[in-house]
């Protein structure tokens, strides 16, 4: 049954947490909870969303979970799996399921993670990308685009923010050969779910790289929050995907594919403006970002599309 | 059944009969020949448990952590610079109350980069909130393997246990060893069970954060059960003599202390040299002792101070130097331990063995002699020696 809007439980398993308000991280995790059901075990690394979960005795979480070493979700999970493994319970009955930020996982998680999926072990992972270390205070991570002023990419004369491109998270995984991957943002919800979905179903190593902005960290309205998980996305900045490893596929190297691919793309321009991380940026910021972001997109299209 | 094993070998037998369901491994001289073993032991059908190949030391302390959240038995090997990697998770380890059982091949640390056996690896890591162990010989090393389970997971307890064992002085040298029968050890260590796990009836946070307000608590408790470890260390040592046939001293082995004038403390494979000198002194009419500590943590500060009371000299001797320090972790324990009890006692630092030098008997029967003159009121006492080395660099400090 694919869950929608309508059929999606009113049960909470991640409630009563100390999120800001419109936090992208906190919707991800709420609704992937929601998806994989009360046996679900979680495990998170220090970040947001354990900073904001797991406040003893103001514990969040419905379903069993832990936090974990920053550097360690992705072998937290394996371990988790292991042990269910060897007691008996089958994937099937209980999702492995970790939820860490992009510098948690593009940055510091990256080995760990590299090592889950060669060994194909049975864990969900999941990365709530929100482009920076949020929870430290804005800091740039391997996951910051081009042009964000951070805290460590302070927005100055000589330079706008931050100077490197996002890094391709998702080809890198893919490339392992991962049995299921797929990019989604929270501002398209029920494609999120839906992949949440068929990540549960699979079995093997499965990940998902989820767009989930920060009001507080790229300067927004909370109440924007969702809207430009939209925009992000009907900009081209960001891009709704799936790869099906080859077991999945049946296909040597797997296969990709683009969910959304519009013809023309809503302009970057107000994106940028509505955040404070980008106001420094200039018309050459800018031409660069739109440059890089058609650079990305003619080699998406040529070889997924 | 008796065998010729070398120490992973042998500590590879002890964890075959102590059925763990998760293994994570990652090699690391000296280490190796320990997983080798036990992957060998899972392809053969001898074992059977979930074996992880990890990607990194960080990663094999990470997942036997997850492993033991589902209240699976687990344990994971490293050594010397992968002991350092995995450091930060030592402490969620430990403060998560995961009674992992871990081998350290004790080893070197760079730089300079070096392989071979000091103890230097586990000695700088005494406050991750492990009970740390050192084995002796091989058998010992078996031994511990399974005693280390039962105190680990004894629920008065909850702690995670490393059990040290010297880097190619025992890792990689054959001793007979006589290998309990799968029937004595399953009946000495029972089937782990624990309420400290995911609950899908009840499901529970495992991890999570403590403010200042609670946080204190948390340290004081595991410190607390730190201690209880060394009654729960003496009762599974006890019912390891009644199933498995081999009786243990506690946190310390004491050789010929009691009417002792001098007496050299140490740890881990030296200490067979130590009794041979002490025995050799005996034989001339000097009474000379050795205290082998076989428990760091939790530290066996009323054992020690009760063993050196009647020694006018105490000298210790360890594969370990804290740069910059009062004398070595060892050194500075034992003096503490002593001290807390109003036992002062001369006493002298011997520093040996770093890198994986020798310490040869000759060395040992010089540090006795120290200790008989510091004894007899001569030299001068508090001494930091270091063996082999302050001939050429001008003397000790």
């Amino acid at each position: 049954m694919t869950v929608n809007a309508r059929n999606i439980t009113d049960e909470e398993f991640f409630y009563g947490h100390k999120a800001c308000p419109g936090c992208g991280g906190a919707l991800v995790v709420r609704q992937v909870l929601k998806v994989l059901g009360p046996h679900a075990v979680s495990a998170l690394p220090a970040g947001c969303m354990s900073a904001v979960g797991f406040n003893f005795p103001q514990l969040a979480f419905g379903n069993n979970a832990t936090i974990t070493p920053f550097a360690a979700t992705a072998a937290v999970l394996s371990g988790i799996r292991a042990g269910l493994a060897a007691q008996g319970t089958a994937p099937e009955d209980c999702t492995v399921v970790g939820f860490a930020g992009d510098g948690g996982t593009a940055d510091i998680g990256l080995q760990a993670l590299s090592g889950a999926i060669d060994r194909n072990d049975d864990v969900l992972y999941i990365c709530y990308d929100n482009e920076a270390y949020m929870n430290t205070g804005i800091q740039k991570s391997g996951l910051t685009p081009f042009g964000a002023s951070t805290t460590t990419t302070p927005a100055g004369q000589s330079e706008h923010g931050c100077l490197t491109q996002k890094k391709s998270l998702f080809d890198i995984v893919a490339a392992h050969g991962i049995p299921y991957a797929a990019t989604a943002s929270v501002g398209y919800l029920s494609d999120f779910l839906k992949k949440v979905e068929r990540a549960r179903d699979v079995r093997g190593t499965r990940f998902i790289h989820v767009m989930a902005p920060c009001p507080v960290g790229w300067g927004f309205p909370s109440e924007d929050m969702v809207d430009v998980a939209k925009e992000i996305v009907d900009t081209g900045l960001w891009y709704l995907a799936e790869y099906e490893g080859p077991a999945l596929s049946g296909m040597p190297g797997g296969t990709f594919r683009l969910n959304r691919n519009p013809k023309a793309f809503k302009p970057i321009e107000p994106y940028l403006r509505r955040q404070g991380r980008f106001r420094a940026d200039d018309g050459a910021d800018l031409a660069a970002i739109e440059a890089a972001r058609d650079e990305r997109w003619a080699y998406m299209r040529e070889r997924w599309a | 059944m008796r065998k010729f094993l070398s120490g992973n070998e042998a500590f590879a037998e002890g964890v075959r009969l102590a059925r763990p369901q998760v293994i994570s491994a990652y090699p690391i001289t000296p280490q190796t020949t320990v997983v080798e073993a036990l992957a060998s032991m899972v392809e053969e059908g001898s074992l059977t448990c979930e074996y992880l190949h990890v990607e990194s030391e960080h990663t094999a302390l990470a997942a036997a952590m997850g492993a033991a959240a589902t209240g699976a038995r687990t344990f994971t090997a490293t050594s010397s610079q992968g002991l350092l990697y995995m450091a930060e998770c030592l402490t969620y380890a430990s403060g998560g109350r995961f009674p992992i059982v871990m081998m350290n091949a004790n080893r070197a640390l760079a730089l300079p980069w070096n392989i071979y056996g000091d103890q230097r690896d586990s000695l700088s890591l005494l406050d991750h909130g492990w009970i740390q162990v050192y084995a002796e010989n091989n058998q010992e090393a078996l031994d511990l393997a399974l005693m280390a389970y039962a105190v680990a997971e004894d629920e008065r307890v909850s702690l995670p246990v490393m059990v040290n064992v010297d880097g190619f002085a025992l890792t990689h040298t054959y001793e007979s060893v006589e290998v309990p029968a799968a029937e004595d050890a399953d009946a000495f260590l029972p089937p782990y069970r624990t309420a400290n796990r995911f609950n899908f009836e009840h499901p529970v946070s495992i991890g999570y954060s403590a403010g200042p307000e609670f946080n204190g608590h948390y340290q004081y408790w595991h410190h607390r059960d730190m201690l209880t470890a060394e009654a729960v260390v003496e009762e599974v040592e006890a019912r390891f003599a009644a199933t498995c046939g081999r009786r243990y001293p506690g946190l310390v082995d004491a050789y010929r202390c009691e009417d002792a004038d001098f007496v050299l403390v140490t740890l881990g494979s030296v200490a067979g040299i130590a009794r041979d000198v002490a025995d050799e002194l005996r034989a001339a009419g000097k009474r000379a002792g050795v205290l082998r500590i076989r428990y760091l943590r939790p530290v066996p500060g009323r054992q020690l101070a009760e063993a050196l009371a009647g020694a006018a000299a105490v000298g210790v001797l360890e594969k370990d130097i804290s740069f910059g320090g009062d004398g070595g972790a060892v050194f500075s324990t034992v003096l503490a331990a002593c001290a807390r009890r109003g036992v002062a006692r001369s006493a002298l630092n011997f520093i040996g063995g770093l890198g994986g030098a020798d310490i040869s008997r000759d060395q040992v029967r010089a540090c006795f002699a120290d200790l008989e003159r510091l004894a007899a009121g001569q030299g001068e006492a508090g001494q930091v020696v270091f063996l082999g080395i302050d001939d050429e660099e001008g003397g000790p400090r």
